[in-house]
């Protein structure tokens, strides 16, 4: 069982690289009009503000999920 | 943020969850493409010549000067093993005795940009301050190589242009 410390795993750009090539969802958490201008290939759009059950529901439970915004925020 | 949102993530019952926490602005830096309506636009990465030369720290200027000579560049960047960027060498230096450490000459530190750098930024810095070339690195001062500034100015140009001709029809 992991830890909750283990569900927020920080990584870094290599990982991040290969958890994409084992079809990780990339999930950007900037809002929209950031997304729009510019975003990591094949990232999703659910800003902070909206996180939630209902617009989280379309995502696999069974895959790696990556969170990330502009930088270090 | 992307802390928050990930433990939001794991609060809503998601098991494996992850926090890029450099973000976009660490995976533009280090050249990758990306997707948007600002996809296009220009960045230093596009035109950055990756094949300048290169000498370590303990090298002798002679042999820094054949390698630069040989690959057709007026200057030799000093990098660690790692390809760390340390210094330079050009004009004087590079023209020094060539038995002189290249640690005595080299111009330390130079101005380094990253690859994600919009052009319409740095390139009307470059023309003002006659800079003909500036370093290129990674966050980590890993070298990517070098972008030239009439490289820059053409690409802009064409983008420029490109853009005028959308616009325009």
């Amino acid at each position: 069982m992991r830890s909750v410390i283990d569900l927020l795993t920080t990584i870094q750009l290599e990982e991040l690289q290969k958890l994409i090539q084992q079809a990780a969802i990339l999930v950007d958490v900037l809002p929209a009009d950031e997304y729009t201008r510019e975003h990591l290939p094949g990232a999703i759009n659910i800003p902070l503000k909206t996180l939630n059950g209902s617009t989280t529901a379309r995502l696999p439970s069974d895959q790696p999920i990556i969170a990330y915004c502009h930088d270090y925020e | 943020m992307s802390a928050r949102a990930a433990w939001r993530l794991a609060t809503l019952g998601f098991t494996q969850v992850y926090r890029y926490k450099p973000g976009k602005a660490d995976w533009l830096a280090n050249g990758l493409p990306i997707e948007g309506t600002q996809a296009d636009v220009p960045r230093a990465g596009e035109v950055t010549r990756p094949d300048v030369p290169t000498c370590q720290l303990g090298e002798q200027i002679g042999e820094a000067r054949q390698r630069a000579q040989a690959a057709g560049w007026d200057i030799c960047l000093v990098v660690t093993e790692d390809n760390v960027v340390l210094g330079r060498l050009r004009g004087k230096a590079l023209q020094a005795n060539p038995a002189v450490s290249v640690d005595e000459v080299m111009e330390e530190g130079p101005t380094t940009i990253r690859p994600d750098t919009l052009l319409d930024d740095i390139v009307p810095r470059m023309r003002q301050k006659h800079v003909e070339n500036i370093v290129v690195t990674t966050p980590d001062g890993r070298l990517v190589g070098v972008m030239l500034g009439q490289a820059a100015e053409a690409r802009l140009t064409v983008f420029r242009a490109t853009a005028e001709s959308t616009n325009g029809s």
